[in-house]
């Protein structure tokens, strides 16, 4: 599903965040990456969004060579991901509904598919009876589980989040990565950037460890005791 | 691209490959995509106007600024052919009139004419008798009685002559001719301010259109500027949509819209403000053409000249709404 080759990233500023980068990710794993502050792991999802694009090296998602999409096929290519920033959040001049149904908007779906999609969606996380709030009322866990049906409302094949359980006490957080894991169970290919070690050693799931923008673990650390 | 024309009624085993790899547009028609584009586009013009008078305090004031500068060059543009078509009555052909000598008998005054009537120069010669020119004088002066009085007709026989063609130079030498002849007291060459009227008439066009051009180009900063405040108070949701797959075009829209509206409102309130305009001086110029003996009355801005204004106007706007939307939208891009 994803493949780095040798991917290397240095932003203008001549700040190396990624270096010789090389890993693969399966269809329909569920992959966290984890590091330090500064490690480069927000700059990986974002050369994996199409938001950024790498300095050396090749990157192929879903048989997809990033390195050769153009400008203008950029947001077709992100229509076929799920994307959970922390820093985009929720529109507060419209309702649930309106924010959870803006990548369909943005597609051109019809309008009876849109309102089929988004409230399969909310219900999926959870919040169908909030549709028509307007997401300021929600409390910030509702509002990330509503990131979070914004970015698996066109079924995407890859979910990326990135630090999605941020500012969440270790409940909610339990509870969000419950969901990812529901959407990779249906087959979604999943990768979460997260500081959080302890709620990733619980998810027993296969873990990437960056460090100073060099990838130095990639395994399961609840095979391996000595993690 | 006829992978994504594929109706999912009828799920074959390609189809139901697209759903797992869950494309959203794999499982968009054509014929969806053109009615959902087309509804986008319904939905941003609505839009446009509830976001319109959402802000009425700020859309107003860009709105009326951008009549103000179309209003100008507009209700110039109007005075200028009204005032055309007061003078269109006057011919706009010199003429010269030439005024004999009292005492030239007519008969010999009569074989002048013939002889001018001959000359390639002249396209014709009206005869004025000084008893023509008196009743015509008693009726256009009023002052009738004054003249019962006199003995004798003050006024001489003239021969009106219009020249065939109106170069000035060929002008000048027929009327130096004229001068010459014995019959001849005095000849007038009255063209000169027909000419200056056609003169100030066109340097007035100039200047009205000049004028139009700036003050375009002022509403083009007004629509830029607007649009361009626009597009940063709405910063946060161009990055979200983008970031969810918007292309350009669909981040645009909103924007070009609200630059034609701008202009279409700024359009009619201008041809508000001319009309206004008109019907304020309608009164005055219709008492000053009836004191002239006139019939003429002001045109109003019909409605070609509204569909002229307001199309004009919401060109421009879209036009500003472009630049601004070329210039910042590229700008905002996910980081
Ligand atoms: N746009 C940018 N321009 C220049 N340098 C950048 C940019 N974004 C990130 N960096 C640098 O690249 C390095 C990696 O940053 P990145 O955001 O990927 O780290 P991170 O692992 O996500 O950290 P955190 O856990 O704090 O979010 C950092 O040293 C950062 O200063
Ligand atoms: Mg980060």
């Amino acid at each position: 599903m994803i493949k780095f080759d040798n991917v290397n990233k240095r932003y203008e500023s001549g700040q190396d965040a990624l270096g010789r980068v090389s890993l693969e990710i399966g269809r329909a794993e569920m992959v966290f990456l984890t590091g330090h502050s500064g490690a480069g792991k927000s700059t990986l999802l974002k050369l994996l969004t199409a938001i950024e694009r790498p300095t050396r090296g090749s990157i192929i998602v879903a048989g997809q060579n990033l390195n050769r999409l153009r400008n203008g096929q950029i947001p077709y290519y992100r229509r076929n991901l799920g994307i959970v920033f922390q820093n985009h959040q929720l529109l507060f001049d419209r309702s649930v509904f309106d924010n959870v149904a803006l990548p369909l908007a943005v597609a051109g779906c019809s309008k009876r598919e849109v309102g089929r999609r988004v409230r399969a969606a909310l219900d999926k996380v959870g919040l169908l009876h909030k549709e028509k709030q307007n997401p300021i009322v929600l409390s910030g866990g509702e509002q990330q589980r509503v990131g979070i049906a914004r970015a698996v409302v066109n079924k995407p094949a890859l979910l990326v989040a990135d630090e999605p359980t941020g500012n969440l006490d270790p409940k909610l957080s339990e509870e969000i990565m419950q969901l990812f894991r529901q959407f990779n169970a249906v087959g979604t290919t999943v990768l979460i950037a997260s500081h959080d070690l302890e709620l990733i050693a619980r998810m027993r799931q296969r873990v990437l460890t960056l460090q100073q923008g060099q990838l130095i673990y990639d395994g399961y650390p609840s095979r391996e005791p000595a993690y | 691209m006829n992978q994504r024309i594929n109706p999912s009624s009828q799920p074959t085993p390609v189809a139901e490959r697209q759903r797992a790899a869950g494309a959203v547009h794999a499982r968009t028609s054509g014929g969806d995509r053109l009615r959902s584009w087309l509804d986008h586009h319904r939905e941003m013009w609505r839009e446009s106007w509830r976001r319109f008078f959402a802000a009425p305090m700020s859309s107003g004031m860009t709105a009326l600024v951008i009549a103000i500068a179309l209003a100008l060059p507009a209700a110039l543009q109007l005075g200028l052919t009204n005032f055309q078509r007061a003078v269109a009555g006057w011919d706009g052909q010199p003429q010269i009139s030439v005024f004999l000598h009292k005492r030239a008998k007519e008969s010999v005054v009569m074989d002048y004419a013939d002889q001018l009537r001959a000359d390639p120069l002249v396209a014709g010669v009206t005869y004025i008798s000084p008893e023509q020119a008196l009743a015509e004088f008693q009726q256009a002066s009023g002052l009738g009685d004054a003249l019962v009085g006199m003995e004798s007709n003050p006024l001489p026989a003239v021969l009106l002559v219009r020249p065939a063609g109106s170069d000035s130079a060929a002008l000048e030498s027929l009327a130096a001719r004229l001068r010459e002849s014995a019959l001849t007291d005095s000849v007038v060459l009255d063209m000169a301010w027909v000419q200056r009227l056609a003169q100030l008439t066109e340097l007035g066009r100039r200047m009205s259109a000049g004028l139009a051009f700036l003050l375009a180009l002022g509403v083009l900063l007004v629509v830029v500027n607007s649009i361009r405040l626009h597009i940063e108070n709405r910063r946060e949701e161009i990055l979200v949509v983008k970031l969810v797959g918007a292309t350009d075009a669909f981040v645009r829209r909103p924007f070009l819209y609200t630059g034609l509206v701008y202009g279409l409102v700024g359009g009619l309130i201008a041809w508000l403000l001319v009309s206004v305009g008109v019907w304020l001086l309608a009164g005055p110029v219709s008492g000053l053409a009836n004191l002239y003996g006139s019939g003429f009355r002001l045109d109003g801005p019909g409605i070609t000249y509204f569909l002229g204004l307001a199309g004009g106007a919401a060109l421009l706007g879209l036009i500003g709404a472009w630049l601004a939307v070329a210039r910042h939208i590229s700008a905002i891009q996910p980081r």
